[in-house]
């Protein structure tokens, strides 16, 4: 039988606010244990939340960038459960009125863009952190997450395939990152992913039961987990099982979904109206001033390079996919006015130093001058693409500019013809068996006699100049 | 109508243990709770809008600035149970 699989994604972002989203305890990550902690997020007795504007702000702009309607009116509600990292015994959240609805993404799939529906995006407070004895049965709590704000951002079940859920994430990672709103650290835990994916027969309108993936901390786990829960549900359905709506678990060392042992009733989270919290009212002006704040996002500057860089849409996706990567490229071709040689170099040698040592574009020791100055020596002829190749790489290791490394090393390219002129005749004439052979009509010694010529001048001659001078030089 | 059972059902959830007797007694003052909640729905609210706060204020925000929290060990000062800079609670593995 074939199978068509459906997923929606359930993200939660952490935002970049100085403050929790209800008190003034700092959302700084890695202070000492419980020390970012204060009445309100403690969950004492008598307390009354505030919310953080910030917040509000922050998840306003996500709206817009993924086209969500802003509700004119949202209000917090309490979701209702005991677990020892929610102090309250229930999280502050947004239940029936949340700050926007119907947004969409677009992702690319086969050359076409396809639409992602997002049903909602709402504003929440994290849970603690617990860590549990390894001996003892018990575990230890670490309240300075409680209170950092996040955003739910949720899908529609719109994605047909594992690849189509990995790729929706990074859209959706990137937009965040562009606005500056999260830093989208997954490993930390500031970017977060749960999945529901279900299976059914091609065909079938109705949705198959679904179970809902947790604990994958990678986008390529994200993918992986995805791609083994498909065919796990297929291996039931196909010997005649019924697949069981429940949570289930990546291991990653494994590489297997396992069912979390489920309590005997389903959650029952009794939402009701936050009485501490007061509804939020948004108005037009609110909101333009917030679109008026949006930086350009990755879609719209992906499509502005491929229009005026004239560079390949697969490049431009490349050097959009960071934004600190697409600023530092426009700094670069700015000055040396090449996009194409720039996103080159950019692309190749750049990127493969920095993946190589997982080293961030922000830190990279070749600056966006330096590359931009060594781009221009290759256009003006100083030195040969060849002889950038050794020059970058000695940039990213000292951090020198090129103009510098080029004297030191004494690299500058020969382009002056009576030079090169020379070196030809004394090769020519070293080597009198190959020259009868190539005028004799072995053209494919040609190769040889450039091989001669760059051995002879340490790769410094200008390969233009080398070929015109030899054709003409060996032809006799 | 509300059931014994349904009874039973929240106060598990509210982690509450009550005895039969208090069951009972429970289930007869829910349901006239319920009952005088009952009697507000014979009014017409047509054309009202739905509220979930009892006073007309809209947007209370705070700046987002940082003030100086408890620190650990004041925020630990009332725990029934802790160890070093934790909180230490009875292990809940979901």
């Amino acid at each position: 039988m074939e199978f068509e699989t459906v997923i929606g994604l359930e993200v939660h972002a952490q935002l970049l606010t100085n403050t929790k989203i209800f008190c003034n305890c700092s959302t700084k990550f890695g202070g000492a244990p419980n020390s970012h902690a204060c009445p309100v997020c403690l969950g004492m007795p008598g307390v009354l939340p505030v919310l953080n504007k910030k917040v509000v702000e922050f998840a306003m702009k996500m709206s817009l960038a993924t086209n969500c309607i802003i509700n004119k009116s949202c209000s917090f509600a309490r979701k209702n459960y005991f677990y020892p990292d929610l102090p309250k015994g229930y999280q502050i959240s947004q239940y029936a009125y949340p700050l926007s609805e119907h947004g969409y993404v677009f992702l690319e799939v086969d050359g076409a863009q396809k639409k992602i529906g997002i049903t909602r995006i709402h504003m929440e407070e994290d849970a603690g952190k617990l860590m549990h004895d390894e001996h003892n049965p018990v575990s230890y709590v670490d309240l300075n997450r409680a209170g950092v704000p996040l955003i739910e951002i949720v899908s529609e079940p719109d994605m047909r395939s594992p690849e189509e859920a990995a790729d929706y994430l990074k859209r959706l990672h990137e937009i965040l990152v562009y606005l500056e709103i999260c830093d989208g650290n997954m490993e930390e835990g500031s970017f977060r992913c749960d999945a529901n994916v279900s299976i059914r027969p091609v065909g079938q309108k109705e949705f198959g039961t679904r179970s809902e993936l947790k604990n994958m901390n990678s986008f390529r786990n994200v993918q992986r987990a995805l791609e083994y829960e498909v065919k796990r549900q297929q291996y039931i359905v196909e010997n005649g099982g019924n697949i069981v709506q429940e949570t289930r678990l990546w291991d990653d060392a494994q590489g297997v979904t396992n069912s979390m042992r489920s309590k005997e009733e389903a959650h029952d989270y009794r939402y009701f109206p936050d009485p501490d919290l007061v509804p939020i009212i948004v108005d037009d002006a609110w909101i333009e001033a917030i679109r008026k704040e949006l930086p350009e996002l990755p879609l719209a500057k992906r499509e502005r390079f491929v229009k005026d860089y004239q560079i390949p849409a697969y490049d431009a996706g490349v050097l959009t996919a960071d934004k600190a990567l697409s600023n530092y490229y426009e700094e670069v071709v700015r000055l040396c006015r090449s996009p194409k040689a720039a996103s080159n170099w950019v692309m190749g040698d750049v990127l493969r130093f920095l993946n190589e040592e997982k080293r961030d574009i922000r830190n990279c020791p070749i600056t966006a001058a330096s590359l931009a100055e060594m781009i221009s020596l290759i256009e003006d002829g100083t030195i040969s693409g060849k002889m950038a190749k050794d020059i970058v790489e000695k940039m990213y290791k000292t951090g020198s500019a090129p103009k510098a490394i080029i004297a030191e090393k004494g690299m500058v390219q020969i382009t002056d013809e009576g030079e090169l002129l020379k070196t030809i005749s004394a090769i020519m004439a070293a080597n009198p068996n190959q020259l009868g052979d190539y005028r004799g009509g072995k053209d494919k010694l040609f190769g040889f006699f450039v091989g001669q010529v760059m051995k002879a001048t340490q790769g410094k001659a200008n390969p233009q100049i080398v070929n015109e001078l030899l054709k003409k030089m060996l032809a006799g | 109508m509300i059931s014994k059972q349904e009874v039973e059902y929240v106060a598990h959830l509210a982690r509450l243990e009550i005895d039969d007797a208090q069951k009972d007694k429970f289930t007869s003052q829910l349901n006239d709770i319920l009952l005088y909640i009952d009697k507000l729905n014979e009014l017409d609210t047509t054309g009202v809008e739905p509220m979930s706060h009892a006073i007309a204020v809209t947007n209370a925000f705070r700046e987002d600035r940082i003030v100086d929290s408890l620190g650990t060990e004041k925020s630990l000062a009332n725990a029934p149970d802790g160890r070093g800079e934790f909180f230490r609670v009875p292990k809940v593995i979901e």
